[in-house]
């Protein structure tokens, strides 16, 4: 490689990763579904999708081709540029988030670092402006489809995302104002002092920040118990009633992938991101390639514990009236992630 | 590449706010502005103000845009019918928009060296971290427009709860 410029080494190891990325992202997304299925069957005292291949694994991929190969409706009176857009704007923002999360320890090969797409200064702000652009797509999706279930299904669920988005970014601040940084490798850096123990949630005392968010990203991501944009009684399917084929699947694809993540942030915000939970008590065996291998374990089985845990959620509780919703957000949450960032930088001005 | 991206998200921008302009139908018209508002990000953040644009994307096309065609759908408001417009609109409209755009553009090349010249590009190539310094700046210098302005949107909230609530 001696023969490219600097610039040429990073714009290929660049595309390189984004396209490595995307596809271990897609592939998650789909394997997601299995994960939910299976996990609820079994919580539901049945066996889930069992048939195709070994333990039902290769579920998606049929699942993939049978999306494919239906046919597209589209009906005669949606706004037609519009109902084509919304999709591809839900799924786009769901995508584009990942690229700010740094789901290894910094490692780089030719000065590029291979466990993330792009460090931005700001990331923290990136992932939050990505999620408020991908309201875009449902709301579009209800009006352009010219069906008053789509309509009033995209209009709670717009109503809904606006409304938690404020406690989202509230219950933030306490985490940003302990790394004093709003990078996200910075912010990592400022909870891997001493493994499990130095983590947000449990040596930050962020743990009634880290409950506020959980709350706030189930509703921004319309997940069970606040799935009422699709309340199948009394929505038929919400927003994306008239979608059909692959333009449905984008939908599908976009809520699952916006489960990872909020699973993804969740790590790295209170759970250490990429550091191992017993720092350094464990000896670093192994090569170099081990070593860099680990952080990435440790990120995804801290991720695939947080996709866990939605589905358990999803099984448990049952679903949120409209005004419930909207007075736990405004009246509990919000005024609850204030508490936190007045003690939070009350306790850091003491202590400092 | 600055430069490249200078010209496209420039573009882009003026692009969106004609179309603004000339959409019939108010929910194209407001996801044009978004389009606009989206541009003008980029642009911020190429100039090296990275915290302006994430707060403009997160503000005014996460926030009030969304708002925005959150009302339009709400009220479900249909395309607009062209009308020939006023009299007035054209014997007054278009020469005072020419006057004023001569006006401008004579005081802007006539005071060309007190103004100085820009760059256009390149600023990303020594960026720093400057969220510090412009909380610093917000916190210390201008301290109390900022204050200013946080009680006038606590003094609008109020007036909106006081309007939204229901009469006894």
């Amino acid at each position: 490689m001696t023969h490219l410029t600097n610039f040429e080494v990073f714009l290929l190891l660049s595309v390189l990763k984004v396209a490595v990325v995307l596809v271990i992202t897609l592939m998650c997304v789909a394997y997601t579904v299995l994960l939910e299925r299976k996990l609820l069957g079994h919580m539901q005292n049945r066996w889930g999708p069992s048939r195709v291949g070994p333990f039902g694994l290769l579920q998606p991929l049929v699942d993939g081709a049978k999306l494919f190969l239906k046919e597209d409706l589209m009906p005669l009176a949606v706004e037609r540029p519009l109902f084509l857009a919304a999709p591809v704007i839900a799924l786009g923002c769901a995508l584009i988030s990942v690229a700010v999360v740094p789901f290894g320890a910094v490692t780089t090969v030719k000065g590029v670092d291979m466990f993330q797409i792009a460090n931005v200064n700001i990331g923290l702000l990136v992932i939050l402006g990505i999620t408020s652009i991908g309201v875009y797509g449902i709301a579009l999706s209800g009006w352009s489809s010219n069906n008053k279930y789509s309509l009033l299904g995209s209009l709670r669920s717009t109503a809904q995302v606006i409304s938690y988005e404020l406690a989202l970014g509230l219950s933030l601040v306490g985490v940003v104002l302990r790394a004093q940084s709003l990078n996200l490798r910075a912010i990592v850096e400022s909870q891997s002092a001493h493994g499990a123990l130095s983590w947000n949630i449990f040596g930050g005392c962020q743990f009634v920040a880290f409950f506020i968010y959980l709350m706030a990203a189930y509703a921004e991501t319309n997940r069970s118990p606040f799935d009422l944009p699709e309340a199948e009684t009394e929505l038929v399917a919400g927003y994306h009633t008239e979608y059909s084929s692959m333009k449905f699947a984008m939908f599908f694809m976009a809520e699952y992938a916006n489960m990872i993540t909020v699973g993804c942030v969740a790590t790295l915000l209170f759970f250490g991101g990429a550091t191992s939970p017993f720092g350094h008590l464990i000896p670093a065996v192994g090569g170099r390639y081990v070593q860099a291998i680990l952080p990435v374990f440790w990120f995804v089985a801290k991720v695939f514990g947080f996709l866990a845990l939605y589905i358990w959620v999803r099984a448990t509780l049952p679903r949120f009236r409209y005004d419930q919703l909207m007075s736990f957000g405004w009246k509990f949450l919000l005024p609850l992630a204030m508490v936190n960032i007045l003690v939070t930088s009350l306790v850091l001005a003491l202590r400092g | 590449m600055q430069l490249a991206l200078f010209f496209i998200f420039g573009t882009l921008a003026v692009a969106g706010a004609l179309n603004l302009l000339l959409q019939r139908h108010p929910i194209n018209s407001a996801l044009s502005l978004v389009v606009v508002m989206m541009s003008l990000a980029v642009l911020y953040w190429s100039l090296g103000a990275e915290f302006l644009a994430a707060a403009q994307v997160i503000v005014y096309s996460g926030a009030i845009m969304v708002l925005f065609v959150f009302v339009i759908m709400l009220l479900n408001a249909g395309e607009e019918e062209e009308t020939h417009g006023s009299r007035a609109a054209y014997t007054v409209g278009i020469p005072g928009a020419t006057a004023i755009f001569c006006l401008l553009s004579f005081v802007f090349l006539s005071e060309r060296h007190a103004l100085g010249s820009a760059n256009i590009g390149g600023y990303l190539n020594r960026g720093v971290d400057n969220i510090a310094e412009v909380s610093a700046m917000l916190f210390t210098k201008l301290l109390l427009p900022f204050e200013v302005t946080s009680i006038l949107i606590l003094v609008a909230i109020l007036g909106a709860v006081v309007l939204a609530r229901k009469e006894q």
